[in-house]
């Protein structure tokens, strides 16, 4: 995500680049805004400044998968914990999660509200049942005997799943917020309707990416914590 | 999201309540305005701390029975305890870096001038930006409040290394005290965060009509470069103190070495390594150090620009000088760690890419020196303190070749020669370019001028003061002084450097009674200063073609629309000697005249001519 923010950057500033000034003054010259009121689009500003907060939480981990690997590499490692099966059901109700709000984001763009409103409130769900698994998790480890202090490895596992599901918690807040916008639409828009108010399609589209983001860091902790 | 709705309250509510309109506000102008104050506030804490470390330092030993009074628990009897010295050194740093310098130069001057310099109304998410800046006074509340805590203020450094802020037991100050600061700081770090996400959203989307990337003045690039750097370097701390917290409170061993003996009694951590912790710390810590040092680059670029009133010389080299230096900032944090066991072979490739950073910052210097090159210069307060700037940062930039060398950072590491070369080339720099800010920018910010003989009387005590002050402190430093230590009384090495420290001391105490001058002529300017004009500097930039000080909303009903680039100065055919960016070109300018003054560096007048004919 990194590299697509820097791609937007250069694309931006190289047209420039060649420094002629030929270009004719564009309003903002930002990239990606429709013509609104001052040619400020609040979905694509929506836009850039959550993928500028997925930058910031991709450096956080980073910074833990640094930590982490370096840790790995010393002598006291030693055993790792072993894999709370519930951690498979888990992730694959938030894939599912990612995929029923992927497909009603779809149909919002097509007009339909009732999915809309449907998909989120289903993926909200998984998102709730997947915290408790995650407590189920960690309540199934404890009664294991293994604490965030019993070794390394749990150390990390306590601290990546503890900083996702704060993750997720603000993911969940985000859903509450989309489902506040959505509420007060006519549900039947039909389907000839594009975009709709574009607070309801820039709340959307932020869930949307906010959650998929989400997903991807859960498969990827997952994977770094038990199978590298 | 928040920014639909915080939109339309920005442009609907004119009619605002006080509450809303100075306290809760969403507008830039209050927030930068309001962070401003709370640094101001705080850079007073921060150098009254400085002159305890001086005071103990100049004088050791010696009781000062009114300071004993007023804080019993520091200094009984008016004598300074070692706990409240090294949590005086500890907090003096702390605040100085994240709670003066960061907050005053990226959510004081950025919040004001961003919207103001690209021409827009306020910042993409007002609502974020209010959350931002209120997240600090928490922050601060949290931090002071580890002045009271059992044990006293957190000891280990600004730094804060590892195990002696991961044990509690380790020191007076890593009880609750460390806990409180980490807490502050991860406060702290959320609000720049929400703040680098409103700047750069704000440059990429909300530039007013023919701002191009390339038209901008050098002062949003250095901010907009700076806040991609802290939105990439301070989540990294985060993660750093989430494990430091994690270490402290739940038991774990992320920065704890096995074997570890604190007073006889081992400790029941096994494995952490507190390596670690100083790589995740610098590589946040020498982004942070360009945090300081790039915006004081922009807005130092403009003021120079404006007093000599001629085109900055080599515009386009200044923004990829701004652009490589924020680059090579996250490959360098090694510099820091020499001494620390590393491989010598990793030690060259951190000193080959730290000297390499010699070169943008010699570009800029060479530029600015160029723009000063047979101007005719006016010497106002704004204008002395930029040239003061380039002056500390020539200075203590040559002092980081000496430091940036692994065989010689042996023997200067952690000595007073590190202390005087931070001070010049990041603290007194910065904070020359914050002067020379505020001088500059305090006209649109409240529609009143300071007073230029207060100004100069408080830049020639300044000047002299910081010279005085921590010039010696190479030579304190050549002589063996280790940085951080009670009382240099203690060393037989350090009695010869005593006379000196007692002059370091003094010139210190008269540089921060020297600071009074420019607090009673700030706030004296506030109410009593003549009014303002539009442009009293006679200036280019859009924040001079709005009102002094800018309504809400900034504009009225129409956007400015831009026509050229920020530096049109003395144009040989202009009527004035100063064009604004907002004048659409008339007469056909020369497009070699325009070259001839800007270099290869800049837009020239020809250029941006045809993009006007392009536009209309």
């Amino acid at each position: 995500m990194a590299s697509r923010t820097l791609g937007k950057l250069s694309r931006e500033t190289l047209p420039a680049a060649d420094g002629d000034g030929r270009r004719p003054p564009v309003p903002g010259d930002g990239g990606g805004h429709e013509p609104g009121s001052e040619g400020i689009s609040p979905v694509a500003t929506a836009r850039t400044g959550l993928w500028i907060f997925l930058v910031a939480v991709t450096m956080l981990f980073i910074a833990f998968t640094a930590s982490y690997l370096s840790r790995r590499t010393a002598p006291d490692w030693g055993a790792q914990i072993p894999l709370p099966p519930i951690l498979w059901l888990n992730t694959i109700l938030l894939l599912v999660g990612s995929g029923v709000l992927e497909r009603a984001r779809r149909r919002w763009r097509l007009g339909d509200v009732r999915t809309l409103r449907r998909g989120l409130l289903v993926a909200a769900g998984l998102g709730g049942v997947f915290l408790a698994g995650q407590l189920a998790a960690w309540r199934q480890l404890a009664l294991a005997g293994v604490f965030m202090r019993s070794n390394p490895h749990s150390a990390f596992f306590y601290l990546l799943t503890a900083v996702h599901a704060l993750h997720l918690l603000g993911g969940l807040g985000a859903f509450g917020y989309a489902l506040s916008r959505v509420a007060g639409l006519p549900v039947a828009a039909g389907p000839a309707v594009t975009g709709g108010p574009v607070s309801v399609t820039a709340a959307v589209e932020g869930v949307g990416l906010y959650w998929h983001f989400l997903a991807a860091l859960w498969l990827y902790v997952f994977i770094l914590l038990f199978f590298l | 999201m928040g920014a639909v709705t915080a939109h339309a309250e920005a442009h609907a509510g004119h009619e605002l309540s006080f509450w809303r309109k100075y306290i809760f506000s969403t507008d830039h102008k209050i927030i930068g305005i309001q962070y401003a104050f709370t640094s101001m506030f705080m850079a007073v804490i921060g150098g009254l701390l400085a002159m305890f470390i001086r005071l103990q330092l100049g004088w050791p030993g010696r009781t000062w029975p009114i300071l004993g009074s007023l804080f019993p628990g520091g200094m009984p009897g008016g004598e300074m305890t070692p706990a409240f010295y090294l949590a005086s050194v500890t907090m003096h740093g702390t605040i100085m870096v994240f709670f003066v310098l960061t907050t005053l130069l990226t959510g004081g001057f950025g919040n004001f001038l961003i919207p103001l310099q690209i021409g827009a109304r306020d910042m993409a998410f007002p609502f974020l930006n209010m959350l931002s800046y209120w997240l600090y006074p928490p922050a601060i509340i949290v931090l002071l409040a580890s002045f009271f805590v059992s044990g006293g203020a957190a000891g280990g450094g600004w730094t804060a290394y590892a195990p002696l802020s991961a044990l509690p037991q380790a020191a007076p100050g890593s009880g609750l005290g460390q806990t409180l600061w980490l807490v502050s700081l991860a406060l702290l770090i959320v609000a720049f965060l929400f703040g680098s996400l409103n700047y750069i959203t704000t440059v990429f989307h909300l530039r007013a009509r023919g701002m191009s990337m390339l038209r901008l003045p050098l002062t949003i690039w250095g901010l907009f470069v700076t806040a991609i750097l802290s939105l990439l370097a301070f989540p990294v701390l985060l993660a750093a103190a989430i494990m430091l917290l994690f270490d402290r409170l739940g038991g774990t061993s992320f920065f704890v070495p096995a074997g570890l003996i604190v007073g006889s009694v081992p400790v029941d951590h096994a494995g952490g390594n507190p390596l670690l912790w100083q790589h995740l710390f610098w590589f946040l810590g020498h982004p942070e150090v360009y945090v300081l040092i790039l915006p004081p680059m922009g807005m130092i670029s403009d003021i120079l620009a404006a007093n000599a009133r001629k085109p900055i010389f080599g515009y386009r080299f200044m923004v990829a000088s701004i652009v490589s230096i924020a680059g090579l900032s996250f490959l360098v944090w090694g510099h820091h760690m020499y001494t620390s066991g590393m491989h010598p072979l990793l030690g060259t490739a951190f000193m080959t890419t730290t000297l390499i950073i010699a070169v943008p910052s010699a570009i800029k210097t060479f530029n600015w020196l160029a723009t000063l090159w047979r101007a005719r210069i006016r010497f106002t307060s704004a204008m002395l303190f930029a040239l003061g700037f380039i002056s500390f940062f020539v200075t203590g930039g040559l002092t980081g070749i000496v430091l940036g060398q692994p065989p010689v950072d042996v023997y200067f590491q952690d000595t007073f020669f590190v202390v005087a070369h931070l001070h010049f080339v990041m603290a007194s720099a910065a904070l020359f370019a914050s002067f020379a800010g505020t001088y500059f920018w305090f006209p649109k910010m409240f529609g009143r001028m300071m007073s230029e003989r207060l100004g100069k009387w408080h830049f020639w005590f300044s000047f002299v003061g910081i010279y005085a002050t921590f010039f010696p402190m190479h030579y304190v430093g050549i002589m063996g002084m280790m940085r951080r230590i009670y009382s240099p009384a203690l060393y037989a090495h350090l009695q010869g450097v005593q006379p000196l420290n007692v002059f370091i001391s003094i010139a210190a105490l008269g540089l921060f009674a020297a600071q009074f001058i420019f607090l009673f002529n700030f706030f004296w300017s506030l109410f009593r200063g003549p009014k303002a004009e539009r442009d009293p500097w006679r200036a280019t930039t859009l924040e001079w073609q709005a009102d002094s000080p800018p309504p809400h909303g900034n504009w009225g009903e129409h956007l400015p629309v831009v026509y050229r680039w920020a530096y049109e100065y003395s144009a040989p055919d202009a009527a004035e000697d100063f064009v604004p960016q907002t004048v659409p070109s008339g007469e056909p300018v020369p497009a070699g005249d325009g070259r001839g003054h800007a270099g290869r560096g800049g837009e020239t007048p020809g250029g941006t001519h045809g993009s006007a004919h392009g536009g209309g």
